[in-house]
C-alpha cells in the first residue's frame, strides 16, 4: 500500500478528486463534522469543528500533521507512515482544501528518519504524478507537502510546542490563547491534526458521514487503532471498532491472546504513561472516549500497556515519572520541580529507603502540580503517581514499612536515576 | 565550512521548503552533526551563520533535543529503549547484557571508538521489545544472539569501510 500505484488501484486519491470536483470547502467541513470524527492524538477533539475555527478570509494558512508520536506505548502513526503514507497525505490534502491552506508540514519525531524514507518516497511519487504541486487534477487547487523531522523531545507532540519547534524556536508550549486556529505556524491560522485522524478522512469522503457513524458508538464513531504492548501474548497494532471491550482486546484470540505465560492480569495503562492506571474491573469497559470515565481514566490515543501479577507498581510508577521528569521542558516551575521531586521520592521509596512521611510528601507534591501547569504534561506526570497510590496502596505501604527499618541501619543518600 | 562544503544541494533544498529560514535550523543541525560528528560549537556556529541566527540560540537547541550529541560519540550509537513497555518485556536486562558485552557503561563509548551505548525513552516500537536504534535504524525483537550478530555485522562494516549514506543523509537527499 505504500506504493502510489497500489494505493490508486485501491481507490486512492479518489476522495481528493471528488472533493476538488464536487464540494465547496465548507461542504467538506460539514461532512467531517457530520461524521463525528474525533482527534486521535489523545484529546478526542471533534475534527470538523476544529477545521471550522479557521477564519474564512483569504491568506496564508497551514495544515500540520502531528507525527511526533512519543507517548510511551504508542506506535500506530509509525506503522501508518510506513505502510500507508498515501492515506495520510490524501487526508492532509483534503484538510488543506477544506481550510484553504496551500502548505502542509508533517512533523515526525527525529527517530522516524529511517522509516520516513517511505513517506518521502510517497511525497515524491505524488509530485511526479501531479497529485502535489500546482493545479492538482487540473483544478485551481495547488498544494505542497513536506516532511519535517524533530530531534528527540516528547513535549514537541504538544501542538504549540510542535509549532514552536517547527519555527526553529525552542520546543516549548505557549500559553493559549492565541489558539493555533487563529495564530499558529508563523502566526498564521493553522490546524494541527494527528496522523491517524487525517488517515480517517479519505474513507469518510468516499463512503459518507452516515457510513462512518455506523461504525463504533454514537459518541465515539469510527475505527480506532489500538497499540497493545506489555505482558500479552500478541502485542501489536489492532484496528478495532470503537465500543469493543478492553477484555476482548487483551484476551481475544484475534487480539492480545491473553497474558503471557498464563500469568494473572494485574493492571492496565489505557493511555500510555499519561493516563491513570486501571485494574481488572475496567476490562469490561468499552474502548471509547467515555468508556473509562467511571474508572477514573481515559483512553487517550489508545496505547494499552498490560501488566501481569509480577509487576511492581512502584517500579512502574517510577519508570513513568522518570519519563516525565526527563521530558519536562522546564518552562514552568511546578512541572519542572515537581517531576524532579516526585522522581526522587519514588526512587527512595522503591529502593526501600522511604518513610511514611515520604509517601505523604509524594502525594502532596503530586497534588500541588495539578492545575498549575502551562500544558498538560504536568497533569500527565501526576497520573502514574496518584493512580498507583490509589489502586496499589498496599505495595507502597509495604515498601515504606520495610524502608523505615532499613533507614535506621543505613543512611545512604538515595540518588535519583539519571 | 564543513557543512556547506559537504551538503550544498541539501542545504539549498531544505531552505526552499520554508517561508522563514529559521525553520531550517533542526534539519541543518542534523546535517551539521553528520559533518562534524557531534554538535560542536564550531558546527553550531556554521548553522547559525547560514541561517543568520544567534549562535547561542542554536547551541540552546543542541542542549534541548536528545538526538543532538554535545560530546563526540562512537561510529555506531546504540540507543536501547528501556522505557516501561519495553522494560516489561526484558529491556532492562537487555541493557545490562549489552553493557557487559561491549564492556562499557551506559553513555560510554568503546575504546576503539566504534560503539556508544545509550538508554532512551519510548521509540514507538514497544510491541517489538527488546529493541534499539543504531544510528536511527530500528533493530527489533532482539535477544542476546541477535545482539551478538548485530555487533559482528557492524564491526565487519566498519572494517570494510563501506561508506553507505547515513539515514540523515538519505532523508536530507530528498530535499535536493
Ligand atoms: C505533552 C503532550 C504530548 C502530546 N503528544 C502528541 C503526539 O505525539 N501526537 C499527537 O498527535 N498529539 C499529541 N498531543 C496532543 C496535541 O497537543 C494535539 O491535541 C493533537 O495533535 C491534535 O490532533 P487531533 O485533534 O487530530 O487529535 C500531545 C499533547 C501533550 C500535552
Ligand atoms: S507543564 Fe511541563 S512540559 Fe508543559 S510547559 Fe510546563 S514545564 Fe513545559
Ligand atoms: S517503551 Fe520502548 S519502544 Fe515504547
Amino acid at each position: 500500500m505504500h506504493k502510489l500505484e497500489v494505493y490508486r488501484a485501491n481507490g486512492g486519491y479518489e476522495a481528493l478528486q471528488k472533493v476538488l470536483n464536487e464540494y465547496q470547502p465548507g461542504e467538506v467541513i460539514d461532512i467531517v463534522k457530520a461524521s463525528g470524527l474525533r482527534g486521535r492524538g489523545g484529546a478526542g477533539f471533534p475534527t470538523g469543528l476544529k477545521w471550522s475555527f479557521i477564519p474564512k478570509a483569504p491568506g496564508e494558512k497551514y495544515i500540520v500533521v502531528n507525527s511526533d508520536e512519543s507517548e510511551m506505548g504508542t506506535f500506530k502513526d509509525r506503522e501508518l507512515l510506513e505502510k500507508n503514507p498515501h492515506q495520510v497525505i490524501e487526508g492532509a490534502m483534503i484538510a488543506a482544501y477544506a481550510i484553504g491552506a496551500k502548505q502542509i508540514y508533517n512533523y515526525m519525531r527525529g527517530e522516524f528518519m529511517g522509516i520516513g524514507q517511505h513517506f518521502e518516497e510517497a511525497l515524491k511519487a505524488c509530485y511526479d504524478a501531479g497529485i502535489l504541486g500546482d493545479n492538482i487534477f487540473g483544478t485551481d487547487f495547488s498544494c505542497r507537502m513536506y516532511g519535517y523531522y524533530g530531534a528527540g523531545a516528547y513535549i514537541c507532540g504538544e501542538e504549540t510546542a510542535l509549532l514552536s519547534s517547527l519555527q526553529g524556536d525552542l520546543g516549548q508550549p505557549w500559553s493559549k490563547p492565541p489558539f493555533p486556529a487563529i495564530e499558529g505556524l508563523y502566526k498564521k491560522p493553522t490546524v494541527v491534526n494527528n496522523t491517524e485522524t487525517l488517515a480517517n478522512v479519505p474513507p469518510i469522503i468516499t463512503n459518507g458521514a452516515d457510513w462512518y457513524k455506523s461504525i463504533g458508538t454514537a459518541q465515539s464513531p469510527g475505527p480506532k487503532i489500538v497499540c497493545l504492548s506489555g505482558h500479552v501474548n500478541n502485542p501489536g497494532n489492532y484496528e478495532v471498532e470503537m465500543g469493543m471491550t478492553f477484555h476482548e482486546l487483551v484476551y481475544g484470540e484475534n487480539y492480545g491472546g491473553g497474558i503471557r505465560g498464563g500469568k494473572k492480569f494485574k493492571a492496565l495503562l489505557p493511555s500510555g504513561g499519561s493516563g491513570p492506571v486501571v485494574k481488572e474491573d475496567a476490562l469490561k469497559a468499552p474502548i471509547t472516549y467515555e468508556g473509562l470515565t467511571p474508572y477514573g481514566s481515559t483512553v487517550g490515543s489508545a496505547s494499552v500497556v498490560v501488566m501481569d501479577e509480577t509487576t511492581d507498581m512502584v517500579w512502574a510508577a517510577l519508570k513513568m515519572v522518570h519519563f516525565f521528569k526527563h521530558e519536562s521542558c522546564g518552562k514552568c516551575t511546578p512541572c519542572r520541580e515537581g517531576t524532579f521531586w516526585m522522581e526522587r521520592l519514588l526512587h527512595r521509596i522503591y529502593e526501600g529507603h522511604g518513610t511514611e512521611q515520604d509517601l505523604e510528601v509524594l502525594q502532596s507534591v503530586a497534588t500541588q502540580i495539578k492545575g498549575k501547569t502551562l500544558c498538560a504534561l504536568g497533569e500527565f506526570a501526576v497520573n502514574p503517581v496518584l493512580s498507583t497510590i490509589r489502586h496499589f496502596f498496599d505495595e507502597y505501604k509495604a515498601k515504606v514499612q520495610g524502608g523505615q527499618k532499613k533507614v535506621a541501619a543505613k543512611t545512604a543518600v538515595p540518588t535519583p536515576t539519571d | 565550512m564543513l557543512l556547506q562544503e559537504k551538503y550544498p544541494e541539501e542545504i539549498k533544498g531544505i531552505l526552499a521548503r520554508f517561508p522563514h529560514k529559521k525553520s531550517a535550523v533542526l534539519p541543518l543541525m542534523h546535517l551539521a552533526q553528520e559533518a562534524y560528528g557531534f554538535t560542536s560549537r564550531e558546527a553550531m556556529q556554521e548553522v547559525a551563520q547560514i541561517l543568520d541566527l544567534d549562535p547561542t540560540h542554536v547551541l540552546s537547541l543542541a542542549g534541548f533535543y536528545t538526538l543532538y550529541y554535545e560530546e563526540p560519540v562512537g561510529k555506531f550509537v546504540l540507543e536501547v529503549c528501556n522505557d516501561l513497555a519495553c522494560a516489561l518485556r526484558g529491556a532492562d536486562e537487555f541493557v545490562q547484557m549489552a553493557s557487559r558485552k561491549l564492556d562499557i557503561p551506559v553513555d560510554g563509548t568503546t575504546n576503539d571508538g566504534l560503539f556508544t551505548l545509550k538508554t532512551v525513552m519510548c521509540l514507538a516500537a514497544c510491541d517489538r521489545a527488546p529493541m534499539l536504534q543504531c544510528n536511527l535504524k530500528f533493530e527489533e525483537h532482539l535477544d542476546e544472539a541477535k545482539f551478538d550478530a548485530l555487533i559482528s555485522r557492524l564491526r565487519a562494516e566498519a572494517a570494510a569501510e563501506k561508506a553507505e549514506p547515513s539515514i540523515v543523509e538519505q532523508i536530507s537527499a530528498f530535499a535536493k
